[in-house]
C-alpha cells in the first residue's frame, strides 16, 4: 500500500513565516548558549591539569581530521537529499538522507574508537579537568549527532513508506538544520580542543 | 502566502552547494596543514581561528540558509550567538584575569 506524502498543515507567524522554522531556529538559538557555556568550561580549565595524560599526549589530529571531512560531506549530502526533496526526486532523497544518516554513524563509530582508546590510555571523566571537560564537550555532541542520526533514519523509512514528498520539504530542511548546526559546533570542537592545544 | 514561500525557499542551487562543499574541504586541509607546519605556530591560534569562522560562515550562509532566508532567522540564532561568544569571552577575562593578578602578587 503507497501512502501520498501529505503536507502537515502549515501554520505562519504573523510576520509571514513558518512557525515550525522560527520555533527551530529559536531552538538553535538555545543550543548555541549550551555548547556556549561547555566550550567555555573547557577553555576555563584548559592548562590546569595537574597530573595527565594532557591533551597533546593523548590528541589524534589524522584520526580526527577524518572525522571531520566525514562531517562536512555529511553536510552536503544533506543539502543534497533537500534539494533532491523539494524538486521531488524521491529516489535520490533516499539515497542522499540514508547516505548523510550512514556518515553520521561512521562519525559516531570514529568517536566510539576515540574513546575507547583514551579509556585504555587512562583518561577517563575522573581523571583529571581535562578528561572531564573534553569527555562532557564532546560526549554532548556525540549524543546530538545520535539524535540526528535517528531523526534521518526515521525520515528516510517515511520516505521509504511513500510518506515524504515535496510537500513534507519543510519538514527535510529543519532536520537539515539540526544536522548544519551539530557541524558548525563541530567545526568550532575541533579548533578549540583538537587544534589550539 | 506565495510571497512568503519565495522568501523562505529561495536556496542556493546544487551547484552551490557542491563549491561550498569544496571550499569547506580547501579549509579543513588548510587548518590541518598550519597545524603541522612549525613556521606557522607563532600566529597559529589567530590563523586556525579566522579558518573556522570561516567555515562556521560558510556553512551559516549556505546550508543553513541564512544568506537568502529572512533575516529574522539570522537575528533568533545571531543574538544567542553573540550572547553565547561574550560569556565565553568574559569567562576567560575573569579566570584568566585572576591568574595574572595573582601571579603579579606573588611576583611581587
Amino acid at each position: 500500500m503507497t501512502h501520498a506524502a501529505h503536507a502537515p498543515t502549515a501554520h505562519y507567524t504573523s510576520m509571514g513565516l513558518d512557525s515550525r522554522k522560527m520555533a527551530f531556529w529559536a531552538f538553535i538559538g538555545s543550543e548555541c548558549l549550551l555548547f556556549g557555556s561547555l566550550i567555555s568550561t573547557y577553555l576555563v580549565y584548559k592548562g590546569r591539569s595537574v597530573v595527565g595524560p594532557y591533551p597533546h599526549d593523548i590528541l589524534n589530529i589524522p584520526f580526527t581530521s577524518v572525522s571531520t571531512f566525514d562531517l562536512l560531506m555529511s553536510s552536503l549530502m544533506m543539502v543534497l537529499a533537500l534539494a533532491a526533496v523539494q524538486r521531488g526526486d524521491m529516489k535520490w532523497g533516499k539515497i542522499w538522507l540514508f547516505s548523510t544518516a550512514l556518515l553520521g554513524l561512521v562519525f559516531l563509530g570514529g568517536q566510539v574508537i576515540e574513546f575507547t582508546e583514551f579509556v585504555h590510555k587512562g583518561l577517563t571523566m575522573s581523571t583529571n579537568l581535562f578528561g572531564c571537560t573534553f569527555f562532557v564537550l564532546t560526549g554532548t555532541h556525540g549524543a546530538h549527532v545520535a539524535v540526528g542520526v535517528l531523526w534521518l533514519l526515521t525520515l528516510w523509512v517515511r520516505a521509504l513508506q511513500g510518506r515524504l514528498g515535496p510537500a513534507n520539504a519543510m519538514t527535510v530542511e529543519i532536520t537539515g538544520l539540526y544536522w548544519h548546526f551539530v557541524d558548525v559546533v563541530w567545526i568550532i570542537i575541533f579548533t578549540v580542543v583538537y587544534l589550539i592545544q | 502566502m506565495a510571497d512568503t514561500e519565495v522568501r523562505e525557499h529561495a536556496h542556493p542551487t546544487v551547484d552551490v552547494y557542491l563549491r561550498v562543499a569544496a571550499a569547506l574541504v580547501i579549509l579543513t586541509v588548510l587548518e590541518v596543514g598550519v597545524f603541522y607546519v612549525p613556521a606557522f605556530h607563532g600566529v597559529l591560534v589567530p590563523v586556525l581561528l579566522v579558518l573556522s569562522a570561516a567555515k562556521f560562515a560558510l556553512v551559516i550562509m549556505f546550508y543553513m540558509h541564512l544568506k537568502a532566508d529572512n533575516k529574522f532567522f539570522t537575528f533568533l540564532f545571531g543574538a544567542p550567538l553573540l550572547l553565547a561568544v561574550g560569556v565565553m569571552v568574559a569567562l576567560l577575562f575573569l579566570f584568566y584575569g585572576a591568574l595574572t593578578l595573582r601571579g603579579a602578587a606573588g611576583a611581587g
